[in-house]
Order: C-alpha cells, then structure tokens, then sequence
C-alpha cells in the first residue's frame, strides 16, 4: 500500500515535471537556429519566386542558383532538421524525464559539428563555387570544402542519433518490461530511419570527396546519384514522420480526446521506418541504366509506404471524430464543427493533416512509371513538396512552436499570441495554395523546376508558363509575410511572453486499451528488417550500375 | 482492428493494387514504360563514338526517323530540327558532359540524359508546329538557355 501510493506519486511529478531545464536549454538552441535559418531561406525562397517572374534581378556577382542552391539546402536540410532535433529532444527528455548528462555532451558536440558544417557549405555556395543545388549530382563539382561541411553535418547528425540511442537503452534497462512511452517510441523511429538514410550519401560523399581533390579522375554517375537518392527522398519522409509523432500524440490531447491504439500507431511507426529508402528510386524513373522490371519494382515498393499513411488517415479521423461527438457534435458532420478551431495548437496541424490527403495523392501520381514521365522535373514536382513538406510538415512544426516554445522557455501562450498564430496559419495555408496549386498547374503544361528564366526567347509554349510564374511570386510574397510573423511569435515566446507555466499536451490511451505488445520494441530486429527491404531494393541495380558502368566522369564546372 | 478499419484498408489497398495493375499493363501491354536504355559509352569521347560522331537526323523511310543527338552546356546538338507531320522520330541521345534533362512541353517526351549512358525515347508528331524542347535538369549557369526547336510541317 505504501509502496504503491509511492509509485502513484513519482508517477503523477514524473507527468508534472515537462522538460528538464538542461534539456529544454538544448532544445531551445535549436529552435534558435532553426528559425533564423527559416527566415534566411524564406528570403532567398521569395527572391527566387520574383527574379523567376522577372518581377525582380539579383545583384551582380549573385545568381539564382546560388541562392536556390542555399534555399534547398538552409531549408530542406537545416530549418527541418534542427526543428526535429528540438522537438524529439524535448519529447524524450519529458518521456525519460531528462536525458543522461553524456547524452547531453554528445549532443552538444552535434549542435557544434552542425554549425560548423553548415557554414562551410553555405560559405562555399555565397563565394560561388557550390551552385550544385541540393542534389549535387555528379558531375557537377564544388569546392571540395562544401562537402566537408556536409560531411560535418552528418557526423552532427549521427552524434544526437546515438546518444538517442544510448539513452533510449538505459531507460530500457532501468524500467525492464515495460515499454516506452510512445513519444520516445517515435523519436527511436526517427532516429533509426535518419542514420540508415544517411549512410546513403555518407558513401556518396566519400566518393566524391576524392574526385574533387583530384586524387581520383572519374566518378560512377549513376551510382551517386542512386545513392543520393537513398538519402534525398528519405529525409523528407523522416520529416513527415516527426509531423506525424504530433498528429497521433499531442492533437488529440488537445482536442480533449485520447490517442488511437497504441499497437497500431507503433505498427504505423515501424512501417514507415522499414519500408521508406527504396521509396527514393522514384526519382530516377525516366535515368537511363535501370531496367523497366526494376523500376517497376519501385513503383511496387513506393506505393507499400502508403499503407501506413492511409492507416494514418483512419486513426486521426476517428480521434477527432469521438472527441467532436463527445462535445456534442450531431449528425454527421457535427462533431467536425465543435472542434477547436481557435486554437492555433490545433488549427495548424489540422490544416496540415488536411494538406497530406492531395499531398499523399499527388506523392502516387509522382510513383507511377508513366505518370512520372509527364510531370518529372516540372513545377509540379516543386509544387508537390511545397505541399507535403511546406504545409503537411511545416505547419506541424509552426503548431508545436505554441506550446513546445512556451513550456520550455518557462512562459505563456497568451490569447493575443493564439490569435497571431491563427492569423499566420490562415496566410500560410492561403500562401502555399495559391503558390503550390499554381506550380501544379504549370508543371503539367511543362514549365521546368529549377530554372532561373523560362521565357526561351519568347517562344509561345513558354509564354503561356508566365501567368502562373506571376502567381507563385504573389504566393510567396504571402509566404515570407507568414515566416517573418512566425519568427517574431517563436521570439517572442522564448524570451517576451509572461512568465508562467504551459502545459506539455501528451494524450493518454483510451480506457481498456489492451496492453502494448513488447515486440514492438525490437529495433534491433527492425534495422535488420530495414536493412533486408533495402537489400531487395538497392542490391541488383547497384551491382548492374557498378558491373556495367561506362568510364566514369572527370569533376565539371558549369557555372 | 475495428471492423471499420478493417472496411478501410482493404478498399485503400485494394485501390492501390488495382493502380498497380494498371501501370504494369501499360508498361508491358502497351510498350509505355518509361525511358529505360542500358547502353554506355565514354563520356569524355562521345565525338569520335558512332553514332555521335554524326549527330543528326536520319531518315529511315516510312515517315520514320532516328534523331542522334548530342547534349552539353549549353546545348542540343543538332537544334532547329525539321520533321514532316506523323514522323515517328526514335531520340537516341547521350550527355558530353553534366546530367541534362530533355523534355518537349505539349508530349510525353522526358528524359534524363546522363554523362556515360545512351539514353532513347519515341514520339510520334502528328500535330504541325513548332515544338519547344527544354533541358529539364539544372546543368549551370546557363542551364536556361539550354533549349531548341522542333517543327513539324
């Protein structure tokens, strides 16, 4: 009896306590980083939106591929990542209740190698001698410093991964038998799918490495970019896998509900981290050098991560369901309407669940063979990840700011804050559909991506592109009001707003919820699992490209 | 599972086998698989390899050609092509330098052309016009200005 009003008690301060005050310091520098990066990369994304209209031309000396190249890179790779990075520390430190002191150290250690790698590529691409954008194929080559800072970058990734990892055993080592709270399950998820991802363009990069430095002449184009492509789609998965850790844990919750049943949101989690790498080979389903029974094979493997994703789709309709009737929502559509639309915590992720159902459709038509071949390298595709990533996963991460910012730096989400987070979401939301939808529409009458000028002499085909040009600057003119408001709330809420409490929105299961089965636990199984789909995937067309490779390629500069 | 679920993900799934079914019957009923070529070359002599050593238009008779291109920084070797209406034209392509992209706004014709490999694709022009041919695949600081013609009379 004592002992179990003992448990009961350290339980209930466990639950009370939030973040470690160490812990919430590192997730905070990472927050810092990651909104400062957004608004640099905001910029250049709007710059880029109005010299493509010819609405705007840069300064001599500068040129758009330069600052597309920094676009992508600060935040594709740096914006989202550091945001993860904050969030999933924070989420374990709550779930563990403070992480282990080396776990700290190492992951200070990865803040400083990430910094550092970060300024050394995107020094290199400012001084121009890295416009090789964020996929960097092959034979395009940069200075060989941008790779290095790439190479820091990952080693700064791979510090946090395994100090997760170390953390994650030690508290399955103290509490044997039970499982992990599910918000630690995730970050194990994330973690997991982010090292294996990036052991693809690790390799990558050590190819080049000693291409560029002259020590080797010529490279396996094929296999770079294969290997890139490991990593490229992968990491924009992982992403929307960190969205999700909020969309099945902290919107219901905040809807005054309970979280889905915790076996199959793990099994959802498990999914998506051991069937995600081969889903990159869709890019590279009009290359030369892949047979058409391989790259069927892909579309095979590239639809199987929908699965998971439509599991998603039930799971969060029917939280939100039970939680709209259980306020009294009627009829079949009532419960929708007694959902807290006012509160910016749910309204942004909400918007963002929404956005992955012709996110996740447009992800098929990119999948298919013959459908891929009409829409590859065209505004669609940019169009299409300025919907998954830029709103099904940013507008997740712009919600968590609200609560997460506050609960860490000590202070409140006062309604005045709410209300601008509500105002933000709704220009966000109208920003990116005016300029998603019209990149849409460009790419399928084939206006290219990723080129500064497409008015080719002022042929009428190219012509008709430029209305929709004109659009997507009008969208990402809304857009950058939207970062530049989204930055001042983050600013604000770390070191202006009223001190106070908030609260860390982690929902409970239902009652009578059967208990969650420990195999899920596994990860040592399920990297093996992993291992073995990219086996399946990788192992016949990188032995083909490797066996029947042409003579390689000296390092070019085209710019 | 609920029985609901259940109900979900069999139709979803099934959906999505049915997707299945319909991309694999394209690609292997209807020869619509997406360009796919496995022949290599040396990308540092592609001027002195046959066929490229000639790029150029050849005629193969019954309104059927095969246009032998080459792609550099920054751009389509030969341009300004001219092909009479309903020519079936077979591009057998290859890169002397970076990746490069080819695509033809208005058709079905994309398609990655990389140093090291010789890459084909088929259309047939049965509309009169002139057609706007693009690199799609960024290839430097003129990567705009990679771009050509071709006109069907």
């Amino acid at each position: 009896m004592e002992q179990a009003k003992h448990i009961g008690l350290r339980e209930n301060v466990i639950s009370k306590l939030g973040v470690n005050p160490q812990d919430a310091i590192i997730a905070l520098t990472y927050f810092t980083i990651s909104f400062a990066t957004l608004l640099i990369g905001g910029l250049l994304g709007l710059i880029q939106g109005l010299e493509r209209a010819g609405l705007y031309s840069l300064p001599a000396g500068f040129n758009y591929y330069q600052v597309l190249s920094a676009h992508g890179l600060l935040l594709l790779v740096v914006f989202t990542a550091t945001f993860t990075i904050g969030y999933q520390l924070a989420n374990l430190s709550h779930s563990f209740n403070g992480l282990l002191p080396k776990v700290r150290k190492m992951i200070w250690v990865g803040i400083v190698l990430k910094v550092i790698g970060v300024v050394l590529a995107v020094t290199m691409i400012v001084l121009g001698e890295a416009s090789v954008l964020y996929t960097f194929y092959p034979p395009l080559a940069a200075h060989p410093i941008f790779y290095i800072g790439l190479v820091l970058l990952v080693l700064g990734i791979w510090s946090v991964a395994f100090g997760v990892f170390i953390n994650y055993r030690h508290w399955r080592k103290e509490n044997p038998g039970q499982p992990t709270p599910i918000l630690a399950f995730f970050a194990m998820g994330v973690f997991v799918l982010w090292f294996f991802a990036s052991l693809g363009v690790t390799i990558e990069v050590f190819m080049i490495i000693p291409w560029v430095l002259g020590w080797v002449e010529t490279i396996n184009v094929m296999v770079t970019r294969t290997l890139f492509w490991w990593f490229g789609h992968t990491l924009v998965n992982i992403w929307y896998l960190v969205a999700t850790s909020a969309w099945y844990i902290i919107v219901p919750k905040i809807v005054g509900g309970k979280h889905f049943n915790e076996k199959l949101i793990r099994l959802v989690v498990i999914l998506l981290v051991v069937l995600n790498i081969p889903g990159g080979f869709h890019h590279q389903i009009i290359d030369p050098a892949i047979s058409l029974s391989i790259k069927f094979l892909h579309v095979f493997m590239s639809l199987s991560i929908a699965v998971p994703s439509l599991m998603t789709a039930f799971a969060m309709f029917y939280v939100l369901e039970k939680a709209g009737r259980k306020k009294g929502g009627k009829g079949l559509f009532g419960w929708f309407k007694k959902l807290p639309w006012g509160d910016v915590r749910f309204l942004a992720p909400m918007i963002a669940m929404i956005a992955f159902i012709p996110g996740g459709a447009g992800g098929i038509v990119n999948t298919s063979n013959q459908m891929n071949q009409v829409v590859h390298n065209t505004m669609w595709v940019v169009g299409h990840f300025h919907v998954t990533v830029g709103v099904s996963v940013v507008l997740t991460f712009f919600g968590i700011c609200y609560w997460l910012i506050p609960h860490l730096s000590k202070r409140q989400l006062t309604a005045k804050m709410n209300k601008v987070g509500v105002i933000q979401t709704w220009i966000w939301t109208i920003g990116m559909t005016i300029m998603a939808g019209s990149m849409h529409l460009a790419g399928l009458v084939g206006d290219p991506r990723r080129t500064s000028d497409t008015t080719y002499a002022g042929h009428e085909t190219a012509l008709s592109w430029l209305p929709y040009e004109y659009v997507f600057a009008t969208g990402a003119t809304l857009l950058l009001i939207g970062v530049i408001i989204q930055v001042y709330a983050v600013f604000n809420m770390m070191f202006f707003a009223p001190k106070g409490k908030t609260e860390y929105p982690v929902a409970e299961p239902e009652d009578d919820q059967p208990k969650v089965p420990m195999w899920t636990e596994r990860w040592g199984l399920w990297a093996i699992v992993l291992l073995a789909v990219v086996a399946m995937a990788y192992v016949i067309p990188i032995v083909d490209m490797i066996v029947n490779a042409p003579p390689g390629s000296p390092p070019i500069k085209t710019w | 599972m609920s029985k609901l679920e259940e109900i979900w993900m069999t139709v979803s799934i099934g959906i999505l086998v049915i997707f299945m079914v319909i991309v694999g019957y394209q690609t292997y009923a209807l020869g619509m698989g997406p360009p796919s070529h496995k022949e290599t070359i040396d990308p540092q002599e592609v001027e002195q390899t046959a066929p490229f050593d000639n790029p150029g238009l050849i005629d193969l008779g019954d309104n059927q050609y095969e246009l032998v291109m080459t792609l550099e920084a920054f751009a389509f070797n030969p341009g300004n092509v001219e092909v009479p209406v309903g020519a079936e034209v077979e591009f057998t392509m290859t890169s002397k330098d970076v990746s490069h992209g080819i695509q033809i706004p208005g058709t079905n014709v994309n398609a990655m052309v990389l140093p090291g490999h010789i890459q084909k694709i088929t259309q047939t022009f049965d509309e009169p016009g002139e057609y706007l041919v693009v690199c799609n695949e960024y290839c430097g600081v003129g990567h705009q200005a990679m771009f050509t013609t071709i006109t069907v009379k």
